[in-house]
């Protein structure tokens, strides 16, 4: 599949930012964390930011964008509506949360409510976006159980580090969340790591001559191609990256979205200044490159049945 | 609405025959030139007269060989829409512009209402449908719906402009749940089959399997070797092919 850069950024940062809303709002209305005006201002505007960025540039990739709102009517049979409905839902809950926060702050009672019913509808949010890719049945890759309790875990993952660095920066560490950071990187990595295994399990393959229904024929080539240039369908469903640099980028992406930023989180424990504020941010920087890196590859290895038409032997 | 009706009164569809296309384009050429001015008009090329021509068609004709040597065959292979009874291009739609239409199964796209987020192309295992670049729209067959019941046009028009243009009378047109109609009878008797019937998304269309060969083409690789040796050239044949070669190149 061909990775769009705007479905990229829009996954990657509006999980990233669905995870800091969803641990604000727990921490918060757990009485863990003070919510103290500031704190709260830079925090929800930051998960806003990161959710609203990406579900703007989602729209990028629309051939009418100014349609955009019919996208919030079919809920009952699309994904993709539901995740939009759902993104939008969201606000009000997480918007009272952080008013509660930033203008009285307090985030007990009502407020509190609020904070959970905002990181119920986040989750499902997140919930909606993995399955629009994990209902999808024309590619195998995606159409897979791992897919979507790995945009669950890595919009959690994502959103813990960017909550811990900011707890860091504001000078209010909290041990606990290092130690639930530390927590979901590992689950992150396993959860990957094993979705990459499934992956390249050999599960029924199809072949030309199933698609054709040639097959009984014996094997199936393609002789010549309906026209002179690739098309729309190769275009966008034909992309797939070489198994050799796949590895390479594989090995690259539990480096920088699982490693280095678990590396990054256990050295803020040490109590040298400066090092927590530091190191936090850094594991910020290293996990949104390797999602990214991540991300891209999770478009790139998925190999839609429609190759089969146009030359690909087995999908 | 992209909830799918509880079934259609009918169910229209193509019938195509594998054995006697040629692959001569003329249904998908046919085809553009019907839908470029038709219901989803219009269906536009980019760079058509660069070096990177392409652009949305709805109608794509592929040639496979199948089979090795003697027993092997070259099989045309037309790829439209199969207006599946079952298509995900239609629920996973988020804005109700594509649709299935309950009087007679046929899917369509509203372009008026269409945003252009390709996730129908990502959900069709066929690739029916394509993205107009130009348009911003998905683009699909429509069984030509502005041909088949058009009163303006006469009566032998009034089928999709794909199957007027087949010159060889390879593609079939009518009524598929019906087992009283003549492409029902065609399937029934030809063996027609629907594309990957194994993922549920019950296609409409039907292909027609290219026929048995007959026993003196189905040759094994050494009956060929055989029957095609007489009409080797001869050792004497080929003296004088070459003697006629030099005299001419003179």
């Amino acid at each position: 599949m061909h990775p769009a850069y705007s479905v990229i950024f829009f996954t990657c940062a509006s999980g990233a930012g669905y995870g800091l809303l969803i641990w604000l709002a727990l921490l918060g209305a757990a009485g863990q964390v003070e919510p103290e005006r500031w704190l709260g201002a830079v925090g929800f505007g930051l998960a806003f930011g990161l959710i609203t960025l990406g579900l703007l540039s989602s729209t990028f990739h629309l051939g009418h964008p100014e349609r955009a709102w019919r996208a919030f009517s079919q809920w009952r049979s699309s994904w993709l509506s539901r995740e939009g409905v759902m993104a939008v839902i969201t606000y009000a809950p997480a918007g009272l949360a952080a008013i509660g926060w930033v203008a009285f702050e307090t985030s007990g009672g009502l407020w509190g409510l609020a904070a959970l019913l905002a990181a119920a509808c986040a989750l499902l949010t997140v919930y909606c976006t993995g399955m629009i890719y994990a209902s999808l049945r024309t590619i195998p890759q995606w159409h897979n159980p791992l897919v979507t309790p790995l945009y669950l875990v890595l919009g959690l993952m994502t959103g813990a580090l960017l909550a811990n660095a900011l707890l860091h920066a504001f000078g209010r560490p909290l041990a606990g969340l290092s130690w639930l950071t530390i927590g979901l990187l590992v689950i992150g990595l396993a959860l990957k790591t094993a979705y990459w295994r499934t992956m390249s399990r050999t599960g029924k393959t199809y072949s030309a001559g199933d698609a054709t229904g040639l097959g009984r024929y014996g094997k199936v080539r393609p002789l010549d191609p309906p026209h002179t240039q690739p098309n729309y369908v190769q275009r966008e469903m034909g992309f797939h990256v070489a198994r050799k640099h796949a590895q390479k980028l594989r090995k690259l992406a539990v480096l920088l979205g699982f490693l280095a930023p678990l590396i990054c989180t256990a050295l803020a424990f040490s109590p040298i200044p400066g090092l927590g504020v530091t190191a936090t941010i850094a594991a910020v920087v290293f996990a949104g490159a390797g999602m990214a890196l991540e991300r891209w590859l999770f478009f790139a290895q998925a190999q839609h049945l429609v190759t089969l038409y146009y030359g690909a032997e087995t999908a | 609405m992209t909830s799918l009706p509880q079934g259609t009164g009918k169910k229209l569809g193509l019938v195509i025959d594998l054995d006697t296309c040629v692959g001569c384009q003329a249904c998908a050429t046919s085809c553009k030139e019907w839908n470029t001015g038709g219901y989803s008009a219009p269906l536009t090329d980019q760079d058509p007269y660069g070096p990177d021509p392409h652009g949305a068609w709805l109608n794509r004709i592929h040639a496979y060989e199948a089979g090795e040597g003697a027993a092997g065959r070259t099989v045309h292979f037309p790829r439209s829409c199969l207006h599946c009874e079952e298509p995900d291009c239609v629920t996973v739609c988020p804005t109700g512009a594509s649709y299935k239409r309950a009087e007679d199964g046929i899917v369509l796209v509203n372009p008026e209402t269409c945003i252009g987020c390709k996730l129908c192309s990502w959900a069709c295992p066929y690739g029916a449908r394509e993205y107009d670049e130009a348009d911003g729209v998905m683009k699909k067959c429509t069984l030509c719906v502005d041909r088949i019941y058009n009163q303006n046009l006469s009566a032998e028009d009034r089928v999709p402009a794909c199957v007027r243009a087949c010159p060889t009378g390879a593609r079939h047109f009518g009524d598929i749940g019906d087992p009283a109609s003549g492409v029902s009878k065609l399937v029934a008797e030809r063996g027609g089959y629907g594309l990957l019937p194994e993922f549920g998304y019950k296609p409409v269309n039907r292909y027609l399997p290219p026929r048995p060969k007959s026993p003196g083409q189905a040759l094994s690789s050494a009956g060929q070797a055989a029957e095609a040796a007489p009409l080797a050239p001869s050792p004497t044949a080929d003296l004088f092919f070459r003697w006629a070669d030099r005299v001419l190149s003179r």
